[in-house]
């Protein structure tokens, strides 16, 4: 690892500061990407803005009818949170079956979503489940939030300061786990809001994804059945050397149906 | 004899402190003054050198030296050259070329490495690496075991004009095949065994300090052998073997690749020594899995024909082995008269045609891990067995039962000379059977499939071989204080020797357990004559050598007693610690301070009670530790995951020091058998030879998860009867037994499908491919 400067701004203000002002500056939360692309010296940032110490992006709140989760918030403690729990099971779920215990203790759901790796886990849910992305200048729908392979609508120095979820009426999230990172091979986050079915997925392709077809035949009918017929195409998908994009394809119609049938 | 004595299941000594943080490994090694090393790595998988430059890494802050190979080679340093006799039928010789420490003309696989980057800080020395300008013309490569030999495939060595070492074959084919081509039934498998990376908890590291005074170069190193290390690193270095000293403390995990001839670490000492500075050398993760040693990596086509009744007439057996780049110090001996001699394994077949083509190619060199060859030769037979199974319509175990070699036939000569001395393959399998509820499999299977489930159950046969080098010293002496130590030329590295060592002396000589103290790992203090510990060796080499050494003792003590006691030493006996002449006895404690004080002892006897013992079995009185697993698994058969449900193991081991330490050892060869044939695999990219999978982001460890509790036993009833112990080995069984018993179990489930066989790693996309390949063959 290369030497930097360490910032522990104490405000969200302080920190975009930073960032603003220095050029190859990077915000960092839990680090789970950025501490082992450091130490591989495959990054070398020349200061890094470290967004643990700043308690307006730490907890979990109810705001009305939504549920809004702060930024710094480790999966650990999503995971575990009674007000998820009970608000959206499916997301504390989802928050459990984050890689393993240090990183579930040290990850965040800012930093995941920031980092938008396509295996990542939160984006099915945040996508899944229609939320929105609060950052320290707007709101951003989820759908509109990631954009590809690593990216997102965040400009440079806009920091996630949480994401504001609406609680479905049922949603389940199915994973096919990587065998040696924990990572999604396959998410499948499927959320019913009234007659509106989301379906997300992620690990399956560049970015995560909604699954139209399925959202439109299980709209019509939500049950298992309605996803006969209805498949993924494995030309969009990714082909490595733990899943074809075939296998990705065919997981993905697995899972859904499983998660259709844990919510029927 | 006691609760702490031989057979008890002690617990271990070395426990708490490994666990509670107070281990010392090579990393806590830290020399006043040490400057830090790092190396500059290929890129690529093949490519020619056309030039060094060091001299911007030289101006890189913190940077003290840079060294090439031409720098080592000017000082001394010798390449690897390998000892291994193989010819082909002609009595051509095997071609294995010299492996230079640090090459400068050609790099041969991606990780291999070139030059070497001191600096005050580690740091530094990295950021110096990257500036180490190598100016390279890449070559095409090859990584594909199958392909390596093709006539087209990119060659390693074109003086060789080939990737093929050598094609060694044991007999003329001729006959077997005829066998075959008469044969009512006739079976084959095409196999791949695959890849792995070993993946020690500990990664490599080396610090190196040189005495100009004594002229001694003091090397700090993870290791499995002492004196062999040093015996062949002083051979490298070019310097007589008491100018260097080997130190290891404690190593994290070892499975074979320890004691190697690493080209790191002779560069580190050679930089010690060149400099006047100690050296360190902290490999990271990354490192590891570019540049230690890998395992495995066959593959094997088999043929068997067989008689009317199933039994076995004839096979054929034809192995390609991947041994990466260069030769590794035992890569191309593994099937061959390493490990893989154990073929046909534990089953009683005469005729026997067996192929071997090591091939180089550009991936990282291979050599022993646990088990080295022993568990590449029982996947062979097993496979061939459940094979033979489905051709002749007999049960797996029948099938087994037709060909395992009787007790009565033993001592039984293999095809490959090797003696089997005791063992009960068919009563050993029987006991696994009724152990594992192979009868209530039925009802098991039809309780999964309401789950929606696809049960199967396997069954694996095994006979492995243990004892390695024929040789071993053990040193027992006993402290004025009544105390005694073990100076081992054995090496613990997480074994639990502390523990069996003190078991067994306090056995043999009454000294309490707890009064018993192991000493290892320094060439200063480990007898001359100590080789180490890796083939399962430990208690039947290093073992027998302690009890010989007890019983000097015990002959000495005698004499001493005698003299004490005023007897004849002829009237002395010795029993649990003490020396008795009729009513009257003294302890061996008593016995050890007089030893201790000449003016108490028999004229002319040297004072003190320390024995040593140089142990030289018969080369071939090596042991067979052999057993059966049954694996039972779930499989779901929309994603292809399977689940271990239940995994019973039978292992006869002979006599069993400590049921602890055994069964930990099952536990832990069961793990990482699964570990191959679930989730491990080496993958190389095949267009650029890069290592695919290159981190534990990639490569899949086993997991917790994927066991279920296990239960091991022991059939005691055939002690080994070629050492004083009748001990087996016991290190290796459980990876010779894991993969196929669990391939077995899941090809047994997805029979509904007709499916035969899975390659492994049996990943979910396999398993379901498995199944979706078979249900269009059938709709077709």
């Amino acid at each position: 690892m290369l030497d930097f400067t360490y910032h522990r701004p104490a405000s969200v203000a302080d920190a975009a500061k930073i960032v603003g002002e220095i050029e190859d500056a990077k915000l960092m939360a839990g680090g789970m990407t950025l501490i082992p692309t450091m130490k591989q010296r495959l990054a070398s940032p020349s200061d890094i803005v470290d967004l643990g110490r700043i308690p307006e992006l730490k907890g979990i709140r109810r705001d009305g009818a939504d549920l809004v989760i702060g930024a710094m918030t480790r999966h650990a403690d999503v995971a575990s949170s009674a007000l998820v729990r009970e608000a959206i099971p499916a997301l504390a779920s989802l928050a459990g079956q984050i890689g393993d215990p240090a990183v579930r203790h040290r990850g965040t759901i800012g930093g995941s979503i920031s980092n938008a790796d396509p295996a990542a886990d939160y984006p099915a849910g945040v996508v899944g489940l229609d939320a929105v992305v609060e950052t320290n200048q707007r709101q951003i729908a989820a759908d509109d939030f990631f954009t590809g392979l690593f990216d997102t609508a965040l400009e440079p120095g806009e920091i996630v300061t949480g994401v504001r979820f609406r609680a479905p009426d049922a949603a389940n999230y199915q994973k096919l786990r990587h065998p040696a990172s924990g990572y999604a091979v396959v998410g499948v986050m499927v959320a019913r809001f009234g007659s509106n079915i989301r379906v997300a997925i992620t690990g399956a392709g560049p970015s995560v994804f909604r699954a139209m077809e399925m959202e439109a035949a299980l709209s019509a009918k939500f049950a298992v059945e309605s996803l006969a017929g209805v498949s993924i195409d494995a030309a969009d998908l990714l082909s490595d050397m733990h899943a074809s994009a075939d296998y990705r394809a065919h997981v993905v119609g697995v899972l859904a149906k499983r998660a259709v049938a844990a919510i029927s | 004899m006691g609760q702490f004595g031989i057979g008890q299941p002690v617990r271990r000594k070395e426990d708490i402190r490994l666990l509670t943080g107070k281990g010392r490994y090579t990393d806590d090694v830290h020399v006043d003054g040490q400057v830090w090393a790092a190396f500059v790595r290929s890129p690529h998988a093949h490519a020619d050198i056309r030039g060094i430059d060091i001299a911007a890494a030289l101006e890189s802050p913190g940077v003290t030296h840079v060294f090439t190979g031409a720098d080592l080679e000017a000082g001394g340093v010798q390449p690897l050259l390998y000892d291994l006799p193989f010819k082909d039928r002609n009595g051509k010789p095997m071609f294995k070329p010299a492996r230079r420490i640090l090459p400068t003309d050609r790099a041969r696989f991606g990780g291999e490495p070139l030059a070497l980057v001191l600096a005050e800080t580690a740091e530094q020395a990295k950021a110096g690496a990257e500036l180490v300008e190598i100016d390279f013309e890449p070559l095409p490569c090859v990584t594909s075991t199958a392909r390596a030999g093709d006539p087209d495939a990119p060659v390693l060595y074109p003086e060789h004009g080939s990737n093929v070492a050598v094609h060694w074959e044991n007999r003329a084919p001729d006959e077997i095949d005829a066998l075959i081509a008469g044969a009512a039934h006739k079976v084959s498998v095409d196999l791949v065994n695959n890849r792995l990376v070993v993946a020690p908890m500990e990664p490599r590291c080396a610090v190196a300090d040189y005495d100009a005074a004594s002229d001694v170069i003091t090397l700090y190193t993870p290791t499995q052998g002492i004196m062999t290390m040093q015996t062949a690193f002083a051979a490298l270095l070019n310097i007589p073997k008491n100018k260097l000293r080997i130190v290891a403390q404690d190593v994290g995990g070892g499975f074979g690749i320890r004691s190697k001839r690493y080209p790191e670490s002779i560069a580190v000492a050679w930089a010690a020594k060149k400099i006047g500075r100690p050296v360190k050398w902290r490999g990271d993760r990354s490192e590891t899995f570019v540049s230690d040693y890998h395992g495995r990596d066959q593959v094997n086509h088999a043929v068997m024909g067989l008689d009317r009744d199933g039994r076995v007439l004839a096979l054929r057996l034809e192995t390609i082995v991947n041994v990466g780049g260069y030769c590794g110090d035992n890569g191309p001996r593994l099937p061959i008269d390493g490990g893989g001699r154990i073929i046909p394994c534990g089953y009683d077949i005469e005729k026997f045609y067996f192929s071997v083509k090591p091939v180089y190619t550009n991936t990282v060199p291979t050599d022993t891990y646990r088990g080295a060859g022993r568990p590449e030769a029982n996947f062979i037979m097993e496979r061939l067995m459940d094979a033979a199974a489905d051709a002749t319509g007999l049960s797996r175990i029948e099938v087994r039962r037709r060909n395992l070699i009787p007790t009565s036939k033993l001592p039984y000569r293999t095809q490959m000379d090797f003696v089997y001395d005791s063992g009960d393959f068919i009563g050993t399998m029987d006991m696994t059977v009724k152990e594992a509820d192979w009868d209530g499999f039925a009802a098991r299977r039809a309780e999964s499939e309401k789950r929606g489930k696809l049960r199967g159950i396997g069954i694996a046969s095994f006979v492995e071989q243990a004892g390695g080098r024929p040789t071993e010293e053990m040193r027992v002496k006993l402290e004025a204080d009544g105390s005694a130590t073990v100076y081992a030329g054995t090496f613990s590295h997480g074994q639990g020797h502390e523990t069996v060592y003190a078991q067994m002396v306090e056995d043999f000589l009454g000294i309490p357990f707890d009064q018993v103290k192991l000493v290892q790992g320094d060439s200063d203090t480990t007898p001359v004559g100590g080789i180490g510990t890796f083939g399962s060796r430990s208690s039947m080499m290093g073992g027998v050598a302690i009890r010989r050494s007890c019983n000097q003792i015990i002959i000495k003590g005698k004499r001493i007693a005698a003299h004490l006691l005023q007897a004849e030493e002829s009237q002395v006996r010795f029993e649990e610690g003490l020396f008795k002449v009729n009513v009257s006895s003294v302890s061996i404690q008593e016995v050890a301070r007089a030893a201790a004080d000449p003016s108490k002892l028999p004229e002319g006897m040297k004072a003190g009670l320390d024995e040593n013992y140089l142990f030289e079995r018969e080369p071939d009185a090596m042991n067979f530790p052999n057993g059966c697993h049954i694996c039972e698994v779930e499989v779901d058969p929309d994603l292809g995951i399977v689940q271990i449900v239940k995994y019973t193991a039978v292992d006869d081991c002979g006599v069993v020091l400590n049921p602890l330490l055994v069964h930990g050892q099952v536990y832990g060869g069961v793990a990482q058998g699964i570990g191959q044939a679930l989730t491990e695999d080496a993958v190389y990219d095949e267009t650029s030879g890069q290592l695919l999978a290159g981190s534990f982001m990639d490569y899949g460890m086993p997991r917790a998860h994927h066991f279920p509790h296990m239960v091991a036993h022991f059939n005691e009833s055939q002690p080994c009867k070629t050492n004083d112990l009748g001990v087996k080995g016991a290190g290796e069984a459980g990876a010779c037994g894991a993969p196929p018993a669990f391939v077995s179990a899941v090809v047994d489930a997805l029979s509904p499908y007709g499916v035969k066989h899975i390659d492994m790693p049996l990943t979910p996309e396999r398993v379901w491919r498995a199944i979706a390949d078979a249900k269009s063959k059938r709709a077709a």
